[in-house]
Order: structure tokens, then C-alpha cells, then sequence
């Protein structure tokens, strides 16, 4: 086991992607937790959709990837919270209608330029290869800053992820701080979305949090179990894709299903156990 | 000076104007029930008092050092509310962030003033249990432990007894009303149930898109809006409605 892991750490590019990666499992766990209780699900996955689009649009120009796609994924994450709120375009078709409008932009955009290769299936499936060093240290940069944000606004999410009208009866700024989630969601995405890959990425959000949920009853245990969670997954993950010679963002999936079955398993045998002890 | 004065108010709710012609008084210590019928602006009225939304035309003004959020609010429950993984004491805590303001953290203040609302309320001991399973009744009480978290001198309680079992709906109008009768604090009810209105509330406004009452619960007994309501649910014998027409 030991040798494996040496063996691994030994090749640069595996020990870029595990610091990223972990980085990014972590801030997307804590996030996640609030964007499933909100119901927000299916915004994490309307934006790495977006996501790719912007992707393939800065391959196309020759640009550097992340700092293009982050300005974009945040005004999508603007975008789409403005029309789940007020708009007559309903919050789900809002996010179907952006997510694969921005898809078939993105093919087209590759199938014009390098034409449709393995950079698409790169794109869409993510990627370990994909980190160079310019992208660790702003993926450094931007994780610390979210999970910065996150702990110091944990109160107020937890209120307006709880209770909106309650928080904005007595005065706090919902507006902002659902922005400030959707926003701190975007950066995220846009992290993980060259390794994990853009139809996988939203995985990272909604897996830990719903495992987690199975068992704990906390918040505060819901979110730490989340990030526990989610960097042991992302860990065993890539080190089965590794030894299996599998696609790192899917085997870190499949990881993340398992954990799910494991919790809810053991969810099931409790709620047995206490009817046996009771009747 | 009253706490909330409402003069001439009107309040619309998309567009269509739902409440009119509102001439309002509530001072400190008061117990006022909201009652009338689905429909009748019931809701439109509390998110205008809570400062939520603006008045289509008068005024409503907030004396004796009232801020709008200051107003301990107990909104009814969302779907998503009922399968939350929170506990008892995360809820209530919540109740301080506007006492919080820009620090990021709860102060010790803000700890122990919670256990002791969650301790007011009787439910301290459920403090460490999680949220969504507890009984309809003793969520409740944790709400309003957190409103009155958020609170000195007024509770707004949109409909609170709505979907409680007749044993847990009584508890819960003694639990308010001892509230309203050791710590002064001043109660806004919206509600269905008129005849628990008239039996503890010390002043009745009567909606029904304007007001139809307004004034003590004792002459509204006696007055035309009064009789009349409370007569049908002589008349028909039935329960009142539960559960209002929520829009948000």
C-alpha cells in the first residue's frame, strides 16, 4: 500500500491533481450541503455545463482555460439565480435551457477549430492530465478564499439556507448571501471541472451531502461529515483510477455511490434495530 | 406612541391590491389576532408590517424604538423545513443573527439567551435533537423559541397552529399567552381559528380585503363582523379552516 502510494507521488502530475482535487472536494462538500437543502441541486449542474462552453471557447481563442471560464460560470450563476426568483421562465427550464444551450455551443466552437477528438471526451469526462502549474496555484488561491468565505459566513448560510423568510424578516441580506453561495459554487465548479470533468463535476456537490444526511442530524455534523466524506472519496478514487487504469472524475463517482450505499444501508439496519427494541 | 400605527394603508400582492383602507393601532403589551377569511390579505398584511413590502399607498410606522427587524417572526413552515437535518438548538441560535450583525460568530450573549428562550418555551431538553423529528408541536415551540430570539417587544405568528392536533394547538396558545403575559411582549397572530382568537386575544382585526373590525376582542363580540363569523362555525359546526393560501 505504502509502495503504491510513494509510487504514485512520485509522478508530478498525480500529486497536482490530488492537492487540487482535495481542495476542490472540500469546498464543493461544504457548499453542497446547502445547495441540496435549498434545493439548488440542479444549478451546480446548469453551470458546469456552462462551464464547458466557456472551456472550449478558450481553447478555441488560446487562452488560458480558468481565468476565461470563471468570469463567465459567475455571471451564469448571476443569471440563473435572477430567473429562479423573479422571472416567468420557471428556475428547472432556466437551467435546462442555459445548460444545453451552452453544451452545443461548446461542441461546435471544438468541432471548428481542433475538430471533435479526444479534447471533447476530455472535457465532458475530465481529465488528470489537465493541471498544469499556472492552475494549482490559482485553484489554491480561489479554494482558500472559498473556504475563507464559507466559514466566516456559516451562520448566515445556515439561516437563509433554514429559513429565507424568517432571515429576511429580521434583516438579513438573503439577496446577498445567495448570491455569495451561488457565486463561491461557481468558482468551484470551475476548479474541479478540468479534472472531474464537466458532466461529472456536480457529483462533487450533491453526493457528500445527501450521504452525509443519511446519518448525521446536525448541521454543523452534516457539513463536517460532508468534507470528511468527500476527500475520502476523492482519495480513494484516484488511487483506484490509478491501480484500474480508469477515468479519475468517474471513478471518484463511483466511489461517492458507494459511500452513499454504505450510509444508507447503515441508515436502514439503525431504524430496524430501534423497531426490534421497541416492540 | 403605538409600535406599529397604520394609517390609510394599502398593500397589493402582484399587482392586485389585497389589503385597503387600513387604519391600525397596536400598542405594547397587546395581544391582536389577525382573523378572517382565505384570501382576505392576511398574509399581503404581515409581509407589509415586516417591512417585507412596501405600502401601496399610506403609511405604516414603527414607534417606541420598533425596528423592522426586530419583529420576532414565526412564519409557516416550508416543505423543505420538514426533512432538515438541523437540531433544535441550530434552529433557535438562528433566531440571533440580526443581533449579530456583521460578527461573523455568536457571542456567549447570543448562547445563552437562546437556551433560555428554548427553557421559556419548555423545550430545552430537546436542545441536541434533531429538528425534523420532532413532533409537529414541539417544532413549533422551537420556532418560537428562535423568534423570540430575534425579538424584545413584538411576535408576529402567521398560523401557528395550523396542521397541530387539538392537544398540541392548546399548549401552544397557552405558550403564547404566557409570553404575552410575563415578558409584555406584544403579539400579532394571524389566524383561522376564531374562537381561540376571541378567547385569548385582547383586540381583534377583522380583514376581508378591508377591515370589517377593528378594535377590542370584547366589542367584537357584540358587533355585526363578529356574530356573523362566529355564528357560521356555529352554524355549521365544523372546525374552522385550517391552513392558509400560502404565497411567497
Amino acid at each position: 500500500m505504502i509502495d503504491l502510494l510513494t509510487e504514485m507521488f512520485s509522478y508530478a502530475f498525480l500529486v497536482r491533481a490530488v492537492v487540487v482535487g482535495s481542495l476542490v472536494s472540500l469546498c464543493a462538500a461544504l457548499l453542497g450541503v446547502s445547495l441540496v437543502l435549498k434545493r439548488y441541486s440542479m444549478i451546480g449542474d446548469g453551470l458546469s455545463h456552462v462551464g464547458f462552453g466557456t472551456l472550449a471557447i478558450a481553447t478555441a481563442l488560446n487562452a488560458a482555460s480558468l481565468t476565461v471560464s470563471i468570469p463567465v460560470v459567475l455571471a451564469a450563476a448571476f443569471l440563473l439565480l435572477r430567473l429562479s426568483e423573479n422571472s416567468k421562465i420557471k428556475g428547472d427550464a432556466a437551467i435546462a435551457l442555459i445548460s444545453t444551450g451552452s453544451l452545443a455551443i461548446g461542441v461546435v466552437v471544438i468541432s471548428l477549430t481542433t475538430g471533435m477528438n479526444t479534447d471533447v471526451c476530455n472535457y465532458l469526462f475530465g481529465s488528470i492530465l489537465a493541471m498544469s502549474h499556472a492552475d494549482v496555484r490559482l485553484s489554491i488561491t480561489l479554494a482558500v478564499i472559498v473556504l475563507t468565505l464559507f466559514a466566516l459566513f456559516y451562520h448566515k448560510i445556515f439561516a437563509v439556507t433554514f429559513d429565507e423568510t424568517f432571515a429576511r424578516a429580521t434583516g438579513a441580506k438573503t439577496g446577498l448571501y445567495n448570491m455569495l453561495i451561488a457565486f463561491l459554487t461557481a468558482i468551484t465548479i470551475v476548479l474541479g471541472m478540468k479534472m472531474m470533468g464537466a458532466l461529472l463535476i456536480s457529483s462533487l456537490l450533491i453526493f457528500p451531502a445527501l450521504t452525509s444526511m443519511r446519518l448525521c442530524k446536525k448541521f454543523k455534523t452534516v457539513t463536517v461529515c460532508s468534507a470528511f466524506v468527500s476527500l475520502v472519496c476523492f482519495f480513494i478514487g484516484v488511487v483506484a483510477s490509478y491501480l484500474y487504469a480508469t477515468p479519475t472524475g468517474a471513478s471518484v463517482v463511483i466511489v461517492n455511490i458507494a459511500a452513499f450505499l454504505l450510509f444508507w444501508t447503515a441508515k436502514l439496519r439503525g431504524i430496524i434495530r430501534k423497531r426490534r427494541v421497541s416492540s | 406612541m403605538a409600535l406599529i400605527t397604520c394609517e390609510d394603508a394599502s398593500f397589493a400582492y402582484e399587482g392586485i391590491t389585497a389589503v385597503s383602507g387600513l387604519n391600525l393601532e397596536v400598542r405594547g403589551g397587546e395581544y391582536l389576532c389577525i382573523v378572517g377569511e382565505n384570501g382576505s390579505g392576511k398574509s399581503t398584511l404581515i409581509k407589509g408590517l415586516l417591512g417585507l413590502k412596501k405600502p401601496q399607498s399610506g403609511s405604516v410606522l414603527l414607534g417606541d424604538g420598533l425596528k423592522t427587524n426586530e419583529i420576532g417572526y414565526l412564519p409557516q413552515q416550508t416543505a423543505a423545513q420538514k426533512d432538515f437535518p438541523a437540531s433544535a438548538y441550530e434552529v433557535a441560535l438562528s433566531g440571533r443573527l440580526s443581533a449579530c450583525g456583521l460578527r461573523p460568530f455568536y457571542s456567549k450573549a447570543d448562547k445563552a439567551a437562546t437556551d433560555e428562550n428554548l427553557a421559556r418555551l419548555g423545550v430545552k431538553d430537546l436542545r441536541g435533537r434533531c429538528y425534523r423529528e420532532l413532533s409537529g408541536g414541539q417544532q413549533q415551540r422551537v420556532l418560537l423559541a428562535r423568534a423570540l430570539g430575534a425579538t424584545r417587544k413584538m411576535l408576529l405568528l402567521d398560523e401557528p397552529v395550523a396542521g397541530l392536533d387539538p392537544v398540541a394547538t392548546q399548549d401552544l396558545y397557552r405558550a403564547i399567552e404566557k409570553i404575552n403575559r410575563e415578558t409584555g411582549i406584544t403579539i400579532l397572530m394571524v389566524s383561522h381559528d376564531i374562537r381561540s382568537a376571541v378567547k385569548y386575544a385582547s383586540h381583534i382585526l377583522h380583514l376581508k380585503n378591508t377591515p370589517l373590525f377593528f378594535g377590542k376582542t370584547a366589542d367584537y363580540v357584540k358587533s355585526g363582523a363578529g356574530t356573523g363569523f362566529l355564528g357560521e362555525f356555529a352554524a355549521s359546526g365544523n372546525r374552522p379552516p385550517q391552513g392558509g393560501g400560502r404565497h411567497d
